[in-house]
């Protein structure tokens, strides 16, 4: 889950990493004020999670309040990476003499956090890492041995960085560091770290992203900085459909039927697990299909989950039928979903056979499942009816 | 032969009298599996299914000697405890099944592993299957199910996906293909034991003669068994099937599992198709053409 | 509401017994059975459709007086 760049650098200014005088602000007003209490020049920057603000122009500049507070109405509505601004944040514009990156990350190859530096900041990274390698440092740290400064220092210097300087970063780049491990961060990254021409370096841009399993570890500091749980923060954010589905989810512990992803089309999906999920949902496609969803069903969810996640994706507009399709089940119960989904659909007030194009679960306690299914009509295959063939049934149906 | 565990592969299980471990206790040993003690803090003396409880590895260790391996089912904000305490006795194969362990611990586990010279496997995973010589792990379920869907025969095969490895299995059965060892790698962005990691034990297994994967967004596993594959010359063919296609038009969005989401061109299913097409690899459209693609392989391999 | 799927059947004897009574609540994982305030049994009729046909309830109480009733057979 991506941080906001006014929310990463609260994370900054808590341990101590320099940064910039300025505000979050959320009216013309405010943003005049804002400038006002700076002084000078000014910079607008909208908070959004996509990449891609300076090129979509929703960051300025301005040299009066006047200005700030203009620029602040210009860059509210501007939509990047389809995402318009949660808030704006107004600060100083400083004098910068050089600009460097830094940023550390999980390397899944070596198992281990990864700390890239380079001196040549504010630009894209991928293509300093092409044109200009040897500007690039990639250094990997231990987990289990006590984090130190020499880290710091062997990155920023193998770049070449010496003298005041790299003394200057190391307490930056170190902090960095910290943070990332203390707080479960997937990424923490400073672009740029600016020299400002006096000679003091200062945090310019940055931004972090917390791993979604550690959010109970640090319900704290999610709290402080006013990030509501509800909030996912993935790419885009969950609309009532999802949230729906996660809160049936959480209704009881057995097992999982839910994780609902919502698309436009007019076939709803119960399918699962995680791996059947996303091959299913592949060969739905595949065969011209329409998912009205995406979900998973998986760890053998009780008939009244499976049940309440039917009814969910056939109230939903536009749903037509629905299919009900996992890989070979060992762990799941093929009688416990079957009840599940037919006790959906009659409280739903349809026919179980009318509505229900397919149910391709083979496994465990499969005979069962089959009699509860040959009883309400619905149509069934075993094994031998492959994922992709039944996904083509289902959508032949439609 | 099989990779990792055998008929004889002594191991046990720490949490186990939770409601996850109970089952995986029936399971395995009505596959056969050698249990020879689980670890419950505060539950000595008690069984499970007839398999001694502990209090700590340690006492399992003094009582019967040290195990082959340990199958770690506990909670996530204890995982790392637990296989920090079966590498520290000794114990060289860790299969762990919890999921929702954050990254930053499972690659505390895989460090201090490998200063240790032992095997992770998972976390998030099902762990390993040897059809006909054992089981450690939940793969294929009760042992009716698993003997159903898992044969002994020439494929090895790798999952990110626990469920899918037992279509796949079901699937090669179907078609008389049998399986030498199946592994559960997890679905976690950092995971113990990676594709390539696992291509070694393969390569040294004469039983293996073929290699079927299953694949999805995210990470930068297939790259680097496309190297791995490349640079060793590997004798085995392998087929990979690669679901999640969709996903490449949705960077950002988590879908199943941890490790499985898209942030940039490199975690897109056409990137890693290409990158395992080049160096050799043939990737299937469906579960059902892999039975084809691996036997046309491995006639041309011989 | 009963079961759509499931039925299960106590003899009156046993119902009223309440040390069967308080077994039958112990080994049922999904709750199916409850105990009324004077500690006889009570069927949960909400949760019959969660039964997961384990038979601990049939093994738990003198033969023939817990029937498991499987309405998706008849
Ligand atoms: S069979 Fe099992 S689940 Fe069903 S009522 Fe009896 S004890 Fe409960």
């Amino acid at each position: 889950m991506r941080f906001y760049e006014y929310e990463s650098k609260a994370l900054f200014r808590r341990h101590g990493m320099p940064l910039g005088e300025g505000q979050i602000v959320n009216s013309t007003a405010e943003a005049r004020a804002a400038a006002e209490a700076i002084g000078g020049p000014i910079v607008v920057k909208s908070q959004v999670l996509s990449g891609g603000r300076m090129k979509a122009g929703a960051v300025q500049f301005a040299d009066t309040p006047d200005e700030a507070a203009a620029k602040y109405d210009f860059v509210l509505p501007i939509e990047v990476g389809g995402e318009t601004a949660r808030s704006v944040l107004v600060e100083a514009k400083s004098p910068v003499a050089h600009e460097y990156f830094v940023s550390v990350t999980w390397d899944g190859r070596r198992k281990l956090p990864v700390l890239l530096f380079s001196d040549m900041g504010g630009i894209d990274i991928e293509e300093v890492a092409e044109t200009h390698p040897e500007h690039l440092s990639r250094t990997h740290f231990s987990t289990i041995l006590p984090l130190s400064e020499r880290i710091a220092k062997e990155a920023i210097s193998s770049v070449g960085v010496s003298g005041g300087d790299l003394n200057r970063l190391v307490p930056i780049v170190y902090r960095l560091m910290q943070v990332f491990l203390q707080y479960d961060l997937t990424l923490a990254e400073i672009n740029p770290v600016a020299k400002l021409e006096d000679g003091s370096f200062i945090v310019l841009d940055g931004h972090v992203d917390m791993e979604a399993e550690a959010r109970g570890d640090h319900k704290k500091l999610l709290a402080e900085l006013g990030i509501g749980e509800d909030e996912t923060r993935q790419a885009r954010p969950p609309t009532e459909f999802e949230l729906e589905g996660a809160r049936l989810n959480a209704v009881d512990h057995r097992g999982v039927a839910g994780n609902v992803v919502e698309f436009d089309g007019n076939l709803g999906l119960i399918i699962g697990a995680g791996g059947g999920s996303l091959t299913l949902f592949d060969a739905v496609r595949k065969h011209g299909g329409k998912p009205a969803n995406y979900c998973e069903i998986g760890g053998n969810p009780s008939v009244g989950k499976a049940c309440n996640l039917t009814k969910l994706i056939l109230g939903k507009p536009g749903v037509e039928k629905i299919a009900v399709m996992m890989n070979v089940v060992s762990n799941t119960r093929v009688d416990i979903v079957a009840r599940g989904v037919i006790k959906g659909c009659l409280e739903a007030g349809k026919d179980p056979s009318k509505v229900i194009t397919i149910f391709r679960i083979p496994g465990a306690w499969e005979d069962e499942g089959f009699k509860i299914l040959e009883k309400y009509g619905v149509e069934y295959c075993d094994r031998s009816v492959s994922m992709y063939e039944a996904a083509g049934r289902a959508v032949a149906k439609l | 032969m099989s990779i990792f565990i055998t008929k004889d592969t002594t191991f046990i299980i720490q949490g186990i009298t939770g409601r996850e471990a109970v089952n995986l206790t029936r399971e395995n040993l009505d596959y056969g599996a050698k249990i020879i003690g689980g670890v419950t803090p505060g539950r000595r003396g008690r069984d499970v299914y007839g398999v001694p409880v502990y209090d700590s590895v340690k006492q399992i260790a003094e009582a019967h000697g040290t195990p082959d391996g340990s199958i770690v089912s506990v909670p996530p904000r204890f995982t790392r405890d637990a296989v920090f305490e079966a590498l520290e006795n000794g114990i060289k194969l860790i299969v762990v099944v919890t999921e929702n362990i954050p990254r930053g611990q499972v690659a505390q586990m895989v460090e201090l592993a490998n200063l240790r010279g032992a095997r992770i496997i998972g976390p998030n995973c099902l762990g390993i299957i040897s059809p006909d010589e054992a089981k450690m792990g939940g793969m294929g379920g009760p042992a009716a199910n698993t003997r159903q869907a898992y044969t002994k025969g020439p494929v090895g095969v790798m999952s990110r996906s626990g469920g899918m490895t037992t279509e796949i299995a079901s699937t090669l059965t179907a078609a008389g293909l049998g399986q030498s060892t199946c592994v559960s790698i997890g679905g976690d962005a950092i995971v113990g034991t990676t594709y390539a990691e696992l291509m070694p034990y393969f390569e040294a297994d004469s039983e293996t003669k073929a290699i079927a994967i299953y694949s999805e967004p995210g990470g930068r596993m297939e790259a680097e068994l496309a190297e791995w594959v490349k640079a060793h010359n590997s004798r085995l063919p392998i087929v990979a099937f690669m679901a999640g296609r969709f996903m490449d038009e949705m960077k950002g969005m988590r879908f199943g599992h941890a490790g499985t989401i898209v942030e940039g061109k490199e975690d897109t299913t056409s990137e890693k198709i290409e990158r395992m097409e080049a160096a050799g690899i043939s990737v299937a459209e469906r579960i059902e053409e892999i039975p084809d693609l691996l036997r046309k392989r491995m006639t041309e391999a011989s | 509401m009963p079961g759509l799927f499931i039925d299960v059947k106590v003899a009156a004897e046993a119902a009223k017994d309440t040390e069967i009574a308080k077994k039958l609540v112990e080994v049922c994982a999904v709750d199916i059975f409850a105990q009324n305030d004077d500690g006889s049994l009570r069927v949960v009729e909400e949760n019959l459709d969660e039964c997961v046909l384990c038979d601990l309830c049939i093994d738990a109480a003198p033969k023939g007086t817990v029937e498991v009733i499987k309405l998706y057979e008849s």
